[in-house]
């Protein structure tokens, strides 16, 4: 086992460097810093004087490595426009994109596997034929359509639920919460349904199919000969066989999350790094557009990685590969 | 003495897009305490959905459409799930073909056969372990107290079909369903298996329905063996008379399709044609079609089964008088070959 975290470790890091690199490459040859920095009068023997100064004719692999040492120590550039370094600048906002992808994954996984579960087991009842109905018009639908048909219903004709903005919230220790609060919560509810409605149809069919498949199996039938009750030959023997897959999916998907906290944060006017990486395209902010990029790729790299991890505790097989 | 199992005018049917399909056409069969059952037949002629019927475990869509299933004093068919559950894997056991397949690949195999006393005892766990352990020492399993902490993977087919024969034998069944118990197992280790399952028969008083399209197998074990053909019994008496002389014209061609039967090196007989598929049973015997003793009654009318010369032995077969000659017949079927 500790092997196998080892080299999923290993990967990881070279992942990162992979996204660093593609980071570096945008910054590089997207827009000129030296023109950024100084005016037009400035001439061109100048110019080349502090390009030399700041690095920017050091060969490519040169750059590289310094952009990597830095990103090492916590630096990835100063923000244009918000003049302070970028990572700062994401650190403030990043609370407000991970309690939304919170609050939409604990809403997903608090859904999908009673749902899926239970649409797998009585396939043919009403509230199965429902769901299975209603979620291919989930998928459907765009998340700007899902979120702005809900500030319609709830935020405007029936005025039950705030729809912009995160509330009140708390400062702990730097992070600034939405959670801890009456007001904040409300916040979160719409954002967080409309951030999960992308995601949990699809996985409400993944449980769906993974189940049906996995109760079809030898052992599920050696386990019902066993007499075994109900129950547990679907929760234990069944469900336990049908996460597998889900687990891995499940890393994947949670990356596409932050993806859609994009459109989620604008339409609600969320304060958070999705928000933020919007107005930095329309500032043509790059070095706050790169360290969002890499920000948020060592995140997803960091999820995948405790996710595979997790697998391993879950398959015993895996366990084995990994110790030889 | 009652039987201890007593099937009588058994029907399963698929309910299917286009209709019912019958794939369980009235058989009837008895087993007493002990006795052992062999039930034969090639894939398809309905021997394993017959062992599910037993425990009322079709699949869907299949269902039970007639007959009745008599075991100990229970009327099974007609139990209440709950009720026929605390029989199924308590009073009868069954163990399935494939030992890679039936064991959950993510649970212990401690977890798996702790559950199933659980499941039928009011024990403690680890009583229900004590029991495990004493299982296992009697499929001749190395080392059981590690053997509860490993998973399936970690051991040989061989060792995981002594395990799932373990799990049968931990609530001390009446009766033991082995679907094809060696089947996927290597030929070393197939002997071992079927004689474990024998002994233990005599040991544990159970009763086995030993089903298999092994005919050589079949008759080491059992007393008794029935054949099946496309969802019926056509021959059935004393192992001892179904090897050495079959009347159903299926049942010897089974028999001489045997590598035993013939001299080394030559070729193998084998029946022409294959067994019909169940949507389009022919009228009349559905073997006809690959009989060679086939006349005109036999597309028209379906033989029921009759006691033909020896005791207790039955055959459903119109030609049945031809098949007295086996030398004659034998002749007759090596001519088809050639």
């Amino acid at each position: 086992m500790f092997a196998f975290i080892v080299r999923r470790i290993i990967q990881a890091i070279f992942v990162m460097v992979i996204i660093a690199g593609i980071g570096f490459t945008v910054q590089n040859k997207l827009g000129d810093p030296v023109r950024d920095m100084v005016g037009e009068r400035v001439s061109v023997a100048e110019r080349e004087a502090l390009r030399d100064k700041l690095g920017l004719n050091d060969p490519f692999l040169t750059q590289f490595g310094r952009f990597v040492r830095n990103a090492v120590h916590g630096d990835l550039g100063i923000s244009y426009f918000h003049n302070k370094p970028t990572v700062d600048v994401i650190l403030s906002k990043a609370p407000a994109t991970l309690e939304l992808v919170f609050g939409s994954t604990v809403m997903i996984l608090v859904l999908c596997f009673p749902i899926g579960i239970y649409t797998a087991i009585k396939p043919k009842t009403w509230f199965s034929r429902f769901v299975m109905g209603s979620s291919t018009i989930g998928v459907a639908v765009p998340v700007f359509l899902t979120a702005i048909t809900l500030i319609y219903i709830f935020g405007v004709e029936l005025k039950w639920l705030p729809s912009y903005g995160r509330g009140e919230t708390v400062d702990i220790w730097g992070w600034d919460t939405g959670l801890l609060t009456a007001d904040g919560l409300l916040h979160l509810i719409l954002p967080s349904i409309s951030l999960s409605s992308i995601m949990l149809p699809l996985y409400i069919r993944l449980i769906r199919s993974e189940m049906m498949e996995v109760l079809e199996t030898e052992y599920i039938k050696f386990a019902w000969a066993k007499g075994l009750r109900r129950y547990r030959v679907w929760l234990v023997h069944a469900f336990k066989n049908t996460l597998l897959p889900v687990v891995t999916v499940f890393g994947v998907e949670i990356g596409i999350l932050f993806a859609f906290t994009l459109l989620t944060e604008t339409v609600f006017q969320w304060q958070g790094m999705g928000f933020m990486f919007l107005e930095a395209v329309e500032r043509s902010d790059t070095a706050l557009l790169v360290a969002y990029l890499v920000v948020v790729g060592v995140m997803f790299v960091v999820i995948n990685t405790l996710v595979d991890i997790a697998y391993g505790f879950i398959n015993p097989m895996v366990r084995i590969t990994g110790a030889k | 003495m009652g039987h201890l199992l007593e099937v009588n005018g058994l029907e399963v049917k698929f309910a299917l897009r286009f209709g019912d399909l019958t794939a369980i056409d009235g058989i009837s069969f008895t087993l007493d305490k002990k006795e052992k059952l062999g039930l034969v037949g090639e894939s398809g002629a309905g021997k394993s959905v017959t062992g599910f019927a037993v425990i009322n475990l079709i699949s869907k869509p299949g269902f039970i459409s007639g007959g009745s299933i008599r075991f100990e004093e229970h009327e099974l068919n007609r139990l209440p799930e709950e009720k026929m559950r605390s029989i199924r894997g308590n009073r009868i056991s069954m163990i399935f073909q494939d030992p890679m397949m039936t064991l959950n690949p993510v649970l212990t195999i401690g977890t798996q056969m702790i559950e199933t006393v659980l499941a039928h005892r009011d024990a403690s766990k680890s009583d229900a372990r004590d029991i495990a352990l004493e299982k296992l020492r009697k499929v001749y399993i190395p080392s059981p107290e590690k053997r509860l902490e490993q998973y399936p993977h970690e051991l040989s087919g061989g060792m995981r079909q002594r395990i799932v024969i373990a799990i049968a034998l931990l609530t001390n069944p009446a009766l033991i369903i082995a679907d094809e118990p060696t089947t996927a197992l290597d030929v070393t280790i197939q002997a071992g298996i079927m004689e474990l399952l024998s002994q233990l028969c005599e040991t544990e008083n159970m009763g086995m329905i030993l089903i298999t399209h092994d005919l050589a197998v079949v008759s080491q074990v059992t007393q008794r063996i029935a054949v099946m053909y496309a969802g019926r019994i056509i021959e059935t008496g004393p192992s001892d008379y179904i090897v050495n002389c079959p009347r159903h014209p299926y049942t010897i061609g089974l028999i001489n399709s045997l590598p035993g039967a013939r001299k080394a090196g030559s070729r193998l007989t084998q029946i022409p044609g294959m067994m019909p598929n169940l949507t389009a049973i022919p009228p009349g015997c559905a073997f006809h079609p690959r009989c060679r003793l086939q006349e005109p009654v036999c597309k028209k009318s379906r033989p029921a089964l009759e006691p033909v010369s020896a005791p207790e032995h039955f055959a459903a077969c119109h030609q049945v008088d031809k098949t007295v000659d086996q030398d004659k017949l034998l002749n007759l079927l090596n001519e088809d070959n050639q």
